[in-house]
């Protein structure tokens, strides 16, 4: 299995863990991933408020990159990546004036869209074309004991629900429980984190994140498990103004990917477990080896 | 006055801009004003309209639907943050649509949209509720319609101008340059994040740039229709 590789700016800056963990995890699994040649920023959700027809042409260079690389098939680990590929995509379609203008940028730089390449997500990819039961039989050390809160965030499900479900998805449910995890019942699994929001207007943004972990720690949680660089963040970066506004809510959160790079033995140097604010201790019980103290 | 601006019984509550939780012991909907209270109207004089300004929006890809609004308040019912804005999404959408232009490019309710998409996920309408909240964001920094020194235009203006020049994203020049424009006090409040960032090997400072940056600049012309690079 090969796919072209589309990382984004988060994966390599602040949310390098994703990236650090995704990587050998889909490694081990046998995918060969290729990252897309000097791909750009997708735009995300900033861009769009500036100029959204920018913003699509923005991102169609990279469906344009993808489709040149010969490889069909785009994995977007990034949920704002994620959903502004789509995006650009469902305009693309949906509407010819849009449609003209993207040929006309591309055009100028010698690129070319045709409107085919599919946008993948990690999950995607994990659950439909590798498949829970060869993902179970590479774990090693199963997460036993461990409850995790899958929180899915928003901009994977909405608005296009393209592998799961808008309401209630439960890809990685399922595939925590395939790892030997726990999965809490946490109904606010597709809120919205703030955003950012958290450091523009923290009054507001803040007040969602604490709803959040609290809710998560409520439930009896250990973690919470992520696939947002942004959300991750959030959850993660904030909580000394968070117990000084609320009271503590310390709980770590991790990408799903570093807990499977665990089940799968994965050696934890290059899961980049070293770069959350709250580090995440919890280890599976059953490595012989006793397993090496996080410094935090 | 204008007639759809009339809150349905089923969304009473949102007929009081100031809201309870931003002022205690303000007046409950129906009760009378006090007197010594700051008089303002809760509905728009059809004289404030900017006429053509809703049929302008609805020209917009992706912002067709907004004329079939029912006023249900389903998305100010789900918006996670309308407790925050001073008109609700329901709100937004009937003032655009009746063309008050200047209430709802002024309003703080566009710029508090996280682009969640809870809105456009539950409407029943099938309104396209968080594009069109862009497409107003648009229009406000197009016309420098926002507070001085608000973060979350000139966050987005910046993000775009660093896109523009060198093709991706530095998170923590973009995020050091918006507490530089916007407040140095909202800087040291985050010094406890500044530490955790650099201490786990993610505060970094060095430009992220494609190699072909020119091509990022060439599209931007075909798309505004500029010849030549």
């Amino acid at each position: 299995m090969k796919y072209s590789y589309f990382p984004g700016c988060s994966l390599k800056g602040l949310g390098r863990a994703y990236e650090e963990s995704l990587l050998p995890v889909m490694e081990h699994l046998g995918v060969e991933l290729q990252e897309l040649d000097d791909w750009n920023c997708c735009g995300a959700t900033a861009y769009m408020a500036v100029d959204e027809v920018k913003a699509c042409v923005l991102a169609a260079r990279n469906l344009a990159l993808a489709e040149k690389s010969g490889l069909n098939q785009v994995m977007a680990p990034c949920a704002a990546c994620y959903l502004v590929l789509n995006k650009a995509k469902h305009y693309f379609h949906d509407f010819p004036a849009m449609k003209a203008t993207m040929d006309r940028a591309l055009d100028a730089v010698g690129l070319h869209y045709s409107g085919d390449t599919p946008v993948r997500h990690p999950l995607d990819i994990l659950l439909n074309d590798i498949g829970i039961e060869a993902i179970k039989q590479k774990v090693e050390k199963p997460l036993k004991g461990l409850k995790v809160a899958t929180y899915y965030g928003c901009q994977i499900v909405r608005p296009y629900a393209t592998f799961d479900d808008p309401y209630n998805p439960t890809t990685m449910d399922r595939l925590m429980e395939a790892l030997g995890a726990t999965v809490v019942h946490y109904p606010l699994k597709t809120k919205c984190c703030g955003g950012s929001l958290t450091g523009t207007l923290p009054d507001a943004g803040l007040r969602l994140v604490y709803i959040l972990l609290c809710e998560a720690k409520k439930r009896g949680a250990d973690c919470i498990a992520t696939v947002c660089p942004l959300c991750q963040f959030n959850l993660d970066g904030y909580h000394a103004q968070l117990e000084s506004k609320y009271g503590d809510v310390m709980l770590p959160t991790v990408y799903f990917t570093q807990l499977m790079g665990l089940a799968f033995g994965l050696p934890e140097k290059r899961l980049g477990l070293n770069r959350a604010a709250v580090p995440f201790k919890w280890r599976p019980s059953d490595a012989a080896p006793a397993p090496a103290p996080v410094t935090a | 006055m204008v007639k759809s601006m009339t809150p349905s019984p089923a969304a009473g509550q949102e007929t009081v801009p100031t809201r309870a939780s931003d002022k205690p012991n303000v007046q409950r909907p129906g009760e009378d004003c006090l007197p010594v209270m700051k008089m303002r109207p809760t509905i728009k004089y059809e004289a404030d309209r900017v006429r053509g300004f809703g049929r302008e929006i609805m020209a917009v890809p992706g912002c067709e639907q907004l004329q079939s609004c029912i006023q249900c308040g389903t998305c100010s019912g789900v918006c996670p943050l309308s407790i925050y804005m001073d008109h609700t999404p329901r709100q937004v959408m009937a003032l655009t649509r009746a063309d008050f232009k200047n209430e709802v490019l002024r309003s703080r309710t566009i710029w508090l949209c996280a682009s969640c998409y809870a809105c456009t996920v539950e409407c029943p309408q099938k309104i396209r509720i968080t594009d069109i909240m862009y497409e107003l964001k648009q229009r406000a920094i197009l016309e420098g319609i926002y507070p001085k020194r608000f973060p979350i235009p000139i966050l987005a203006y910046d993000f775009s101008e660093m896109v523009k020049k060198n093709g991706r994203i530095t998170e923590m020049i973009l995020v050091i340059k918006l507490f530089l424009k916007t407040s140095w006090l909202a800087a040291l409040g985050n010094w406890r994040l500044g530490i955790d960032l650099m201490r786990t090997g993610r505060f970094s400072l060095k430009t992220e740039r494609i190699r072909q940056h020119g091509d990022i600049a060439r599209m931007m012309d075909a798309i505004d229709g500029k010849k030549g690079s």
